[in-house]
């Protein structure tokens, strides 16, 4: 039967030093990623309820606050178990990438004199990394911004969801515009590559033709999200919204 | 034709190493790219100056022995759709005039021994972690007692073709092994007489790759392209298929 010839740390089973692997670390950052993908799909899509009008999106905005799961949960549950989860998704995935990070400036421990000549890298693929940290810096911005609400930028504290949209986006402010632009086009680069690594990674490449299906879909959930998050601040901006 | 030859000349494994210029005339592009490399060592030899090392055998893409990086393209397949050794390549594929740099494989797992040759050990220690089937020698059972299917049993093959040539985790920008790793797993999960041993082989062999020094696998894809035998991504699909599902049963548990 197979034996561990060379493990580095003899005292523990072929199962544990699997479960310690690059692979285990892929995964959970491949189930992290697509949890955050799909909240990102419908934050996107609850973000247009404003284009109905004021009153719908802050019933929606209190409705996530205080509503969902009522009667279940008591109001006001629901909302810090999701994020309690969300958050979890984000640590779990971000100290896997950091230990990947590592493992990975360890293996290539040389550089090529002659730039290395990489065909199918994307610039996405590339840039997973430092993409990521500047997305996590992005994150805590905007929940700086529109969750706790220390950094105002065109509403107050009593400003409703709503307001509060359309302060921060408008045409004076459309600095802040211009950040988000940044912000979405980062996320999804990180989305073109990682989602189709993600299947990858959960063994959902099965040939050449689910290679392209899944970087096809890759491109279309990525693209999704830079139109979908961007449709409000840019309708607002040009005052198209009011 | 003339060349311009750049070359990693490196004495041995700790000492610091750098390129260093060398002009070759007389070159033919019917040479392959491992005969020009004979012609500059016997130039070299002539002009009593060591000649570079590099590492060759068959000659004939079938060993796995060759293999530096032209250019920055391992075997220098650069964007060529026919899948290469460097033993294969010939000097056709240059023109006159024309500076070729040549660097060993690089990657933490490979140190280098001496100028282009490389110690790839580490792949026969991910080979001896699991790459193999146990069976009890004897005679030999009737050849069609365990049937194997077509189109599994064709899978199988294509990724035995596998030469452990290295390109891919030279190519690879984490330097990992994983598409080797997965060439063995591929080759002999799709066979029945793999099946046996085939969850403990998997943790063991995935165990071995990451203990050996290579990086993590992030679907880049640059391993497929230089693969002189185009064993394909989706082997590594099969790979992680395959580990993960092994977590949830009890191989390998013990320790032994
Ligand atoms: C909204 C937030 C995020 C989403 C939706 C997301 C999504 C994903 C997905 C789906 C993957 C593919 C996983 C795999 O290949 O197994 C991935 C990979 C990765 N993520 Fe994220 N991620 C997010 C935030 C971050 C942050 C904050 C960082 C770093 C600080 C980060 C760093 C990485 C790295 C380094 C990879 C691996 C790259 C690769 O496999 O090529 N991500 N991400
Ligand atoms: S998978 Fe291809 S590139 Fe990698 S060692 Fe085998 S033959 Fe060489
Ligand atoms: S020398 Fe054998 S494969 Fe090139």
């Amino acid at each position: 039967m197979p034996v561990a010839t060379t493990s580095a740390t003899p005292s523990l089973s072929v199962h544990q030093r699997a479960l310690r692997s690059n692979v285990v670390k892929k995964a959970i950052m491949a189930v992290t990623g697509l949890v955050l993908i799909t909240f990102l799909l419908f934050h996107m899509f609850g973000n247009l309820k404003m284009f109905v009008d004021a009153e719908a999106y802050n019933h929606y905005a209190s409705w996530l606050h205080d509503d969902i799961l009522y009667p279940i949960l008591p109001h006001g549950w629901f909302i810090w178990i999701f994020r309690v989860v969300l958050l979890a998704c984000l640590v779990g995935h971000v100290y896997c990438a950091a230990s990947l990070w590592r493992a990975a400036r360890h293996a290539r421990s040389s550089k090529y004199v002659h730039a290395a000549h990489r065909p199918e890298q994307t610039y996405a693929a590339r840039t997973m990394r430092v993409g990521g940290v500047i997305l996590l810096l992005l994150v805590i911005f905007h929940l700086l911004m529109f969750t706790t609400r220390s950094v105002q930028i065109g509403f107050d504290s009593a400003s409703t969801p709503y307001e509060m949209m359309i302060g921060a986006f408008s045409l004076e402010n459309w600095w802040v515009v211009l950040i988000y632009a940044i912000f979405v086009g980062v996320v999804c680069m990180h989305v073109r590559h990682g989602f189709w690594s993600a299947f990858t990674t959960l063994g959902a490449n099965v040939g050449p033709n689910a290679r392209i299906a899944l970087n096809c879909l890759a491109y279309f959930v990525a693209v999704l999200l830079f139109v979908g998050f961007m449709l409000p601040p840019v309708a607002i901006m040009f005052g198209m919204v009011n | 034709m003339k060349i311009t030859l750049r070359i990693w000349r490196q004495a041995n494994k700790d000492a610091q190493g750098k390129m260093q210029t060398y002009q070759l005339d007389n070159v033919s592009e019917e040479m392959s790219f491992l005969e020009m490399l004979d012609l500059l060592n016997e130039q070299l030899t002539d002009q009593d100056v060591e000649p570079v090392a590099f590492d060759h055998d068959c000659r004939e893409g079938i060993c796995g022995m060759c293999g530096v990086v032209i250019n920055g393209a391992p075997h220098g397949r650069y964007n060529s759709p026919v899948a290469t050794t460097t033993c294969q390549l010939h000097m056709r594929n240059f023109k006159d005039g024309d500076v070729i740099d040549i660097e060993p494989w690089r990657a933490g797992a490979f140190p280098v021994i001496k100028d282009l040759a490389v110690d790839r050990s580490a792949f026969d220690r991910i080979i001896q972690a699991g790459g193999y089937i146990s069976v009890n020698t004897g005679s030999a059972p009737d050849a069609h007692s365990t049937p194997a299917p077509k189109r599994e049993a064709d899978k199988a093959f294509d990724a035995a073709t596998c030469i452990g040539c290295g390109a891919c985790v030279a190519a690879c920008p984490n330097s990992s092994g994983m598409l080797f790793t997965s060439a063995k797993i591929a080759h002999l999960a799709n066979l029945p007489q793999g099946q046996p041993e085939r969850r403990l082989r998997v943790k063991a062999m995935v165990a071995a790759h990451d203990e050996n020094g290579f990086g993590g696998c992030t679907n880049v894809g640059e391993c497929a392209a230089v693969c002189p035998k185009s064993i394909p991504l989706e082997s590594i699909g099969q790979l992680n298929r395959d580990l993960i599902a092994s977590l949830f049963r009890g191989d390998g548990r013990t320790i032994s």
